[in-house]
């Protein structure tokens, strides 16, 4: 009799189990694919990933959320698809007599999709929260150039203390004027900044973003060509054209599903069978061998973007304190080959620290020193003494870096006749945090993507006396003050002829080797119509077609 | 029997509280720190370091954060992860299509790993014994990616009989091939135990009676041998549904399948300690239930076993 009731137990709980899985799959079979939007009403599905916080533009300094970001918000300012210049978009006039105090008016009737106009004080009150310390935005340093934004981020009294409540909430350089004017006065005379404000941590939030920024972040409200739909984890945010935009390009497609993807290589085969219109980087292993060109047979696009290759020396090791070293190092890299063979032309050898796509580049300012010339190489190692030991270039290996690693390394030990072995990190986060606190004892890898195509932004976080991001603790007066001088310049030109001069300062001290700027290659469906990338690197909506 | 189940339920409370400290002290070990990668390519600022510090106890000693944890959790709150987001939701959104995923596979080891584990143990030596043999033998000899890239790329793209990827609400079409990439290993190895049981309790004494009580071979098959030789690959199948649910990260990663694999991956990198516990907490569960039903299930099959 117990054993019977064990039968009568154990059976149905399983087969219940068993059933219930299989009926819930039946009940959500049919259809196929994601939400798959259909022809005739004008939609694309494009390429993304889960955004790593709520979509609050302050709090958004990955790929995955700013495409989202760009898309529902638009600021003062645009940049123009094809020469990265600043084109105005919210903003009627931005002037400026000193480069310092900028006397920013705008559009009027301009308003955020529940139906809030937009006036001075969007702006205003966005760049204070963005800035105030206690709401721990990620971009808050975005407008360091401010004045007061010293006083609403107080330092710790140690080093990694808490730091102490400010004091104003406030920044003293921000000011509205009226309803459609305000002016923003910065510490010191910056230049770049007419460019800087088309990054979105400058865009402005509506009145209902304060009561609960969590929340909004989640359902966000913006002002831009497109508006928020729904955000489902992982799988997709969907967008819809908003018809009250008062841009002057309005997009002619109606929907947008951003596809959540973790995994390119997926993503990629979605795109050969059609089930996704748009993806902006193609995966290694389609570039490999060119194999893209057959399985898209043309629809693919190339553009140069703002990011580029670099080997950080560690300048705080006394072993690396000869720039003659340094010069030996990159002349024995050759930067053809590798980028030919290695990256199927996805990246362009650099001659110079910038990338090439942002306005008042130069070409050739690294001169012979980024040219690959064993003999000279080996000529400079030996004056410079040569190296003891082995030279090491790390590298993490959750990135696809292995493979160019090596081949730099073989480049140098062939040259120099020096041993260099290329060393994993396992993550990104470890190998960062192993540069964050200047702990790395051989060169490292590192690449620079730019917050907004000026010559400026490539310089001075990376090279600047103890700026955010430089890695290789490099300090030269001349530098710093070549950079100040050039931002001071309100002429545009004269501005960026003063930063080709820093970068010349830069190509003889040599704290970071160029190696190469990188090349999108991205990939669209057969449905897709006029593709074009923005300065940004993501599918142009606002000029995207698509055939029915 | 009722005596029984209660035994094991209440022997679930230690085993659950041992292994969710294990885990959480295991990931806080991992060497790395969830704020450095955080930032790109530059430290994170000062006043966010401060804020998310403070908002995830990460100043606590490990100690002091698993109690703070298990204590919300026996609230029923997961906490939430480094992106704000809460893990309960995390879990309830991914763990039904990992079950899916799981259980289309647990139904492909069912069927085909059963019937050819029966039929080769029956026909020993048969060409069809051989083809089995050697084509078990593929399957375990092939890493699981090869087998799923090479499956996505004929099946999927080329040919396009199945759906490459599985989209959002991952209807049953679309797991068929993910569910056989996932069930291919343990499906070998089911036809493999299956076959040899099956050949060892072919020569048992209780089959040798029922042949010469004249019992018919439908019967002496169905009921006497099989059910016998089922012990051990319901064993194998118990764990197995485990083993799926964690082992599918290579495979929800390879179809794009929006389950537990994909967030137990991201959690993994990310130091999300949060996370991670609260996906092995209910994997825990799933493996000692799983472990429960087993255990119940062989005094069905084998009339020798009783529960007191």
């Amino acid at each position: 009799m117990r054993r019977r009731l064990t039968a009568s137990l154990a059976l149905p709980v399983a087969a219940a189990l068993l059933l219930s899985g299989c009926s819930n799959s039946n009940s959500s079979s049919g259809g196929g694919g994601n939400a798959a939007p259909s022809v005739a009403d004008g939609s694309v599905s494009i390429f993304g990933s889960q955004p790593e916080n709520g979509l609050v533009p302050a709090n958004t300094n990955e790929q995955g959320g700013a495409k989202i970001i760009d898309n529902i918000f638009t600021g003062l300012v645009t940049l123009n698809s094809d020469t990265s210049e600043s084109e105005m978009a919210n903003a009627e006039s931005i002037t400026t007599t000193d480069a310092q105090n900028y006397d920013i008016k705008l559009k009027p009737g301009w308003k955020f999709t529940d139906g809030t106009a937009i006036t001075a004080k969007s702006y205003v009150d966005a760049w204070n929260w963005g800035a105030y310390a206690p709401n721990g935005a990620l971009n808050g340093p975005f407008f360091a150039e401010v004045e007061g934004y010293s006083d609403l981020n107080p330092p710790a009294a140690t080093k990694g203390g808490t730091p102490p409540t400010p004091t104003v909430k406030e920044m003293s350089g921000v000011k509205v004027v009226s309803d459609t004017e305000f002016t923003v006065k910065l510490t010191q005379p910056y230049s770049p900044w007419m460019q800087k404000l088309a990054y979105h941590v400058f865009d402005p939030m509506p009145a209902s973003f304060y009561a609960d920024p969590k929340a909004f972040g989640r359902n966000p409200v913006g002002d831009g060509p497109f508006k928020f739909v729904s955000w489902q984890d992982n799988a997709s945010i969907v967008l819809t054209r908003n018809d009250d935009y008062s841009g002057a390009a309005k997009p002619t497609i109606k929907d947008v599903t951003v596809k959540l993807y973790q995994n390119s290589d997926a993503a990629y085969a979605d795109l050969q069978t059609g089930n996704l219109d748009f993806m902006d980087t193609l995966p290694t292993s389609a570039l490999a061998g060119d194999k893209y060109k057959a399985d898209l047979s043309g629809r693919d696009l190339s553009k140069p973007a703002p990011i580029v290759d670099t080997i950080t020396v560690p300048l705080y090791d006394p072993a690396y304190q000869s720039a003659d070293l340094r010069h030996a190092i990159s002349m024995a890299v050759d930067r053809d080959s590798i980028t030919k063979v290695i990256f199927s032309g996805a990246r362009a050898p650099s001659t110079a620290y910038s990338s090439p796509v942002v306005a008042g580049y130069k070409a050739g300012t690294c001169g012979e020193f980024c040219t690959y010339d064993p003999a000279k190489a080996k000529a400079l190692f030996d004056k410079a003494g040569g190296f003891k030991g082995t030279l090491t270039l790390s590298y993490n290996a959750d990135g696809d870096h292995k493979a160019w690693t090596e081949a730099a390394c073989n480049n140098i030990s062939q040259a120099l006749g020096v041993p260099c072995t290329a060393t994993p990190v396992p993550t990104f986060a470890d190998f960062r945090k192993g540069i964050n606190q200047k702990a790395e004892t051989g060169m490292f890898r590192s690449g620079w993507a730019y917050d907004f195509p000026n010559l400026e932004n490539g310089l001075s976080p990376l090279y600047s006396t103890g700026a955010s991001s430089n890695d290789s603790g490099y300090s030269n007066p001349a530098f710093d003050k070549a950079l100040l001088d050039a931002a001071a310049k309100t002429d545009p030109a004269a501005a960026n002829a003063g930063f080709v001069d820093a970068e010349k300062l830069l190509v003889q001290d040599m704290p970071a080797i160029p190696l190469w700027s990188r090349t999108l290659i991205s990939g669209y469906s057969e449905k897709v119509g006029n593709a074009k990338v923005t300065a940004q690197g993501e599918l142009d909506l606002l000029q995207v077609t698509t055939s029915s | 029997m009722g005596r029984y189940v209660v035994r094991r339920l209440l022997q679930m409370i230690p085993a659950f509280l041992g292994t969710t400290l294990l885990i959480y002290v295991l990931v806080f070990a991992v060497p790395g720190d969830p704020l450095a990668g955080k930032c790109g390519d530059r430290p994170c600022p000062p006043a966010f370091v401060a804020k998310f510090t403070a908002e995830y106890n990460l100043n606590d000693n490990v100690l002091v954060q698993y109690v703070k944890y298990i204590g919300n959790l026996l609230q029923g709150n997961f906490g939430v992860n480094f992106s704000g987001r809460s893990v309960s939701d995390i879990i309830l959104g991914s763990y039904p299509v990992t079950v899916k995923l799981a259980l289309v596979a647990l139904t492909f080891e069912i069927v085909f790993g059963l019937t050819a584990g029966v039929l080769t143990g029956l026909g020993r030596k048969g060409f069809v014994d051989n083809l089995v043999l050697v084509g078990t033998l593929v399957l375990i000899a092939l890493p699981v990616f090869v087998t799923a890239y090479l499956l996505q790329l004929y099946l999927g793209i080329k040919w396009g009989i199945f759906s490459a990827t599985v989209s959002t609400k991952a209807p049953l079409q679309e797991l068929i091939m993910p569910g056989f990439v996932l069930a291919s290993l343990s499906l070998a190895y089911a036809t493999r135990i299956t076959r040899t049981s099956i050949v060892e309790n072919s020569r048992a004494d209780y089959v040798r009676t029922a042949k010469a009580k004249g019992l018919p071979q439908r019967r002496i098959v169905g009921v006497h041998l099989l059910r016998n030789s089922l012990i051990p690959v319901v064993t194998f199948f118990g764990t197995d549904l485990g083993a799926l649910m964690a082992g599918a990260i290579v495979t929800e990663g390879i179809f794009n399948i929006n389950g537990i694999g994909r967030e137990t991956y991201r959690a993994i990198v990310t130091k999300d300690g949060a996370t991670v516990t609260g996906i092995v907490v209910v994997l825990v569960l799933v493996y000692l239930v799983a472990n429960l039903l087993v255990d119940l299930l062989y005094a069905v099959l084998d009339p020798r076993i009783r529960y007191e």
